[in-house]
This record gives structure tokens, C-alpha cells and sequence, in this order.
């Protein structure tokens, strides 16, 4: 470690500092798409869950306790290694035709994701007494009525942060995707190192790009704490 | 053949996928897999403990200093823990670490970071009438921790505890990185020998940790249940 020469200058210019920025891009825009998809996915399996049927309210159910309790890598080997054999004929035509690495990251981030953003967002919903869809009800609003605008817009409030945290969670275990050769910005970082041994230095600048991001959105959700969802329980 | 898929692999390797060549060769698959687990959850423990009691400290230097490493470790992806312990400890101790306990070692500082936040949640949680009591009849502040504040903060933990525990099974499939040849890798290992079977490898192994991981969720619900009906009566 003594001897060891630092070479910062690798990382802030030149090649390898355009290896890890577009690595950085993959890393933004992998995450950007499963969010917004783990977003909607996680949206329709909370409703299933609050369903009044109950195969659908099952469904959900075991959608959930599935996904949340199987590890992201396994998921993400399944859907590239082995979906060909479950997958029908037409989706697996479709798949070959994309970047199948990029595609099949984003279906495992989006479903695994999407489990825990359906407890999120049931919870939130839970967490509104029920006497005030009692009373929106007993005020002559339909179900859904009451949903738009009693429950939803405040659960909505209460779910935000940990929808973010889900989102932050989901930016950090995006680095998985190296392991199916995803070049994002974990795979950039290393590929880094061992064109260069510089690991300290390539695994410094991964280290910041993460750190800064998951620093920025905590901060934001602070703020949000204070400013929005504090002074909503003071009244 | 359950739906044109064929688990006849999965048969014929079993042993290998639970015990991995144990007892003749090394321990692997699922047995290597709850080993790492539970050593690294055992010190993380530790490691929680200690970054939680530091980070309520009333020295401020002390707090900010333990909670800027939290947070720091937080920020990062288990991955990049993973390779900075690969790439530092050799390093630092001019080599002789094993991958097992490399992994180890990434595990548990990572975990540590979550833990501490766990105890600090369980800490600030008790009311803060007891220390004020406790101090009055005369115990110091570090007795007042030990004696009055952590029996019941980690009693209330326990839940939270046990969810690591899960996470931490999940999180030990990341070893498949550094080659440790735990269930995923084992999984890898076989599906790269035979080539043909990757659906059936990769659904028995997801069940395989679902069937664990579930056990202990339920587990951990069961608790927090318990604890709620204690505390209301």
C-alpha cells in the first residue's frame, strides 16, 4: 500500500473518465425506466391486493411475499438465463430483438421493486382511518369518488417517502446488472480497473457517483419531512 | 417434467445444491449460504451496537463522525462494499484472506450501517422519562444505558432483527461475485456445466430461498405481534 502511486488524473479526464460517465448514464437511465415501470406495476398490485375478491387479493399476495423474499440476483439470472423456456413465442422474438441484457435488467429491478412498492403504497392507504371513507361515503361520494378525493390525495403524501427510499434502493441495486454485463456504472468502474489497476481510484469515483446521488435524494426527502408532512401533524 | 420443464438436474445434484461437497470437500450451497449468513449477522450485531451507541453519543464530534460513516455506507451498493473489501483488505493485511471471510467482512460492515440505524430507532424510541429516572436514583449515563435503556430498546428490535436476517440471506448471493460457492453460485456453476436447464435451476434455487426467507418473515410478524400484545397489557 506504501508504494502504491495515485493517478487521480485517470478519472477526471481523458478515456477512462468517458467509461465511467457513460457508465453513469446507463446506471440513470436503467433506474429511470424501472421506476417508472416498478411505479405502475407496484400501483396495480396494491389494488389487486385491496381487492374485494379474493383470487385476485391472493394473487397479489403471493405476487408480493414471492418476490420480496427470493434475492434480486436470482431474479435477474432467471429472467436472462431462463425465461426463454416460460416466456411465450411472441414475447421471446420480441426480447431478442432489444438489448436483451438492458431488458432483462429492467424486468428484474421493475418486478422485484414493484412488490415492495405495493406494501408501501397499501400501507399508506391503511394508515388513513376508515371512518373517513365512512364519512366521505355517508356524504353521498361514490367508492371511487371517495378514493380520488379523500383517501388517495393524503395516503399519497404519506407514501412518498418511502416510495423515494424504494427509488433509492432501486438506483443502488442497479449495480446487479453488471453481473449480466449491463454497462453500467459498477461494470464501467471495473472494467476500469482492470485495464488500469487503478482500483482505488475508478472504485473512488463509482463510490462518489453513488454516494452523491443517494445523498441528494435523502436530503430532498428531509426537506419534504419537514416542509410538507410536519406541519400536517402539528394540526 | 412439470410444464415441459425438466428438474431431473435438480435431482441428480441435490446434495450438491444444499450441502455443496461436504463432508469430503468444502461446505457449499444452501449449508455455505446460512453460514455466511449467520456469521456476518452474528457480527454485524456487534458492529450495529457500537455504530448505534455512537451515533446517539451526546460528543458531538463522535455523532457526526459515526453517522457520516453510516450514511456513507448507505449510500453505496452492497456490490461496491463487496469490491472495495476485495480490493483494500488484501492491501492492508498483505494478503491470506479468504474469500469466505472477505465476503464476511463486506457483509457485515454493510449490514452494520442498517443495524445501527435499527438500534438508534429503538434507543431514541424509549422514553426519555426513563433515563431521567434512572439518573435520578443515582446511575451514571453509561449505566442508565446499559441497565434501563438497551434490555428494553433491543427487546422491541427483535422484529426488525429478524428482517435483516432475511435480507441478509438475500444479500449473501452477492458472494457468487467473488466466487464463493454458495447457492447461487452453485447455480451458476451448474447451469454453466449443463447448458440446457437454466429455467429449472433458476426457479428451484428461487424457491429454495424463498421457502427460508419466508419462514423468518413469518417469523419476525409472529414477533411483532407477540411484542405488541405484551406491551398492551
Amino acid at each position: 500500500m506504501l508504494t502504491y502511486k495515485f493517478d487521480w488524473a485517470i478519472v477526471t479526464s481523458g478515456k477512462y473518465f468517458d467509461w465511467i460517465v457513460s457508465g453513469f448514464y446507463v446506471t440513470i437511465k436503467l433506474s429511470a425506466v424501472s421506476i417508472a415501470l416498478s411505479f405502475l406495476l407496484g400501483l396495480i398490485i396494491a389494488i389487486m391486493r385491496m381487492s374485494h375478491f379474493r383470487p385476485v387479493r391472493w394473487f397479489a399476495h403471493g405476487y408480493l411475499e414471492f418476490f420480496r423474499n427470493t434475492p434480486l440476483l436470482v431474479q435477474i439470472f432467471f429472467w436472462y438465463f431462463g425465461s426463454y423456456k416460460v416466456l411465450p413465442a411472441v414475447a421471446n422474438d420480441w426480447l431478442v430483438k432489444q438489448d436483451f441484457e438492458f431488458a432483462a435488467a429492467v424486468i428484474a429491478l421493475t418486478i422485484y421493486t414493484s412488490a415492495f412498492i405495493a406494501e408501501d403504497i397499501r400501507s399508506g392507504v391503511r394508515s388513513i382511518p376508515k371512518e373517513q371513507m365512512e364519512a366521505a361515503r355517508s356524504s353521498g361520494f361514490s367508492y371511487i369518488r371517495s378514493m380520488q378525493y379523500i383517501i388517495l390525495p393524503q395516503a399519497v403524501r404519506l407514501t412518498i417517502p418511502p416510495l423515494i427510499n424504494q427509488f433509492l434502493n432501486l438506483m443502488k441495486n442497479s449495480s446487479l446488472a453488471m453481473t449480466i454485463g449491463v454497462a453500467e456504472l459498477m461494470y464501467q468502474a471495473r472494467q476500469v480497473e482492470s485495464y488500469t489497476f487503478k482500483g482505488f481510484e475508478a472504485f473512488s469515483a463509482a463510490t462518489l457517483v453513488y454516494v452523491a446521488l443517494s445523498f441528494t435524494i435523502t436530503g430532498l426527502m428531509t426537506l419534504y419531512d419537514k416542509k410538507v408532512l410536519q406541519p400536517l401533524k402539528g394540526r | 417434467m412439470i410444464g415441459g420443464l425438466d428438474f431431473s438436474v435438480v435431482w441428480d445434484n441435490l446434495s450438491y445444491f444444499f450441502i455443496g461437497r461436504y463432508p469430503k470437500g468444502r461446505l457449499g450451497g444452501v449449508g455455505l449460504t446460512l453460514y455466511l449468513a449467520v456469521v456476518s449477522l452474528a457480527l454485524s450485531f456487534i458492529g450495529g451496537l457500537v455504530l448505534g451507541l455512537l451515533s446517539v453519543s451526546r460528543n458531538r464530534l463522535i455523532k457526526w463522525g459515526s453517522m457520516t460513516v453510516i450514511q456513507t455506507i448507505r449510500g453505496m451498493p452492497l456490490l461496491m462494499v463487496i469490491f472495495w473489501m476485495f480490493f483494500l483488505l488484501p492491501a492492508m493485511l498483505g494478503g491470506g484472506m479468504t474469500a469466505d471471510w472477505t465476503i464476511i467482512v463486506a457483509l457485515t460492515l454493510f449490514t452494520s450501517a442498517y443495524m445501527s440505524e435499527i438500534v438508534r430507532a429503538g434507543i431514541v424510541g424509549i422514553p426519555k422519562g426513563q433515563t431521567e429516572a434512572a439518573i435520578s436514583t443515582g446511575l451514571s449515563h453509561g449505566q442508565a444505558m446499559i441497565h434501563i435503556i438497551l434490555p428494553q430498546a433491543l427487546r422491541n428490535m427483535i422484529p426488525s432483527f429478524v428482517n435483516q436476517f432475511v435480507s441478509m440471506i438475500k444479500d449473501t448471493s452477492l458472494a457468487f461475485i467473488v466466487g464463493v460457492t454458495e447457492l447461487t453460485q452453485v447455480a451458476t456453476q451448474m447451469n454453466n456445466r449443463t447448458m440446457l436447464y437454466p429455467t429449472e435451476i433458476f426457479l428451484f434455487i428461487a424457491v429454495i430461498y424463498f421457502i427460508i426467507c419466508f419462514a423468518f418473515t413469518e417469523l419476525s410478524r409472529w414477533l411483532e405481534r407477540r411484542l405488541a400484545y405484551r406491551k398492551s397489557i
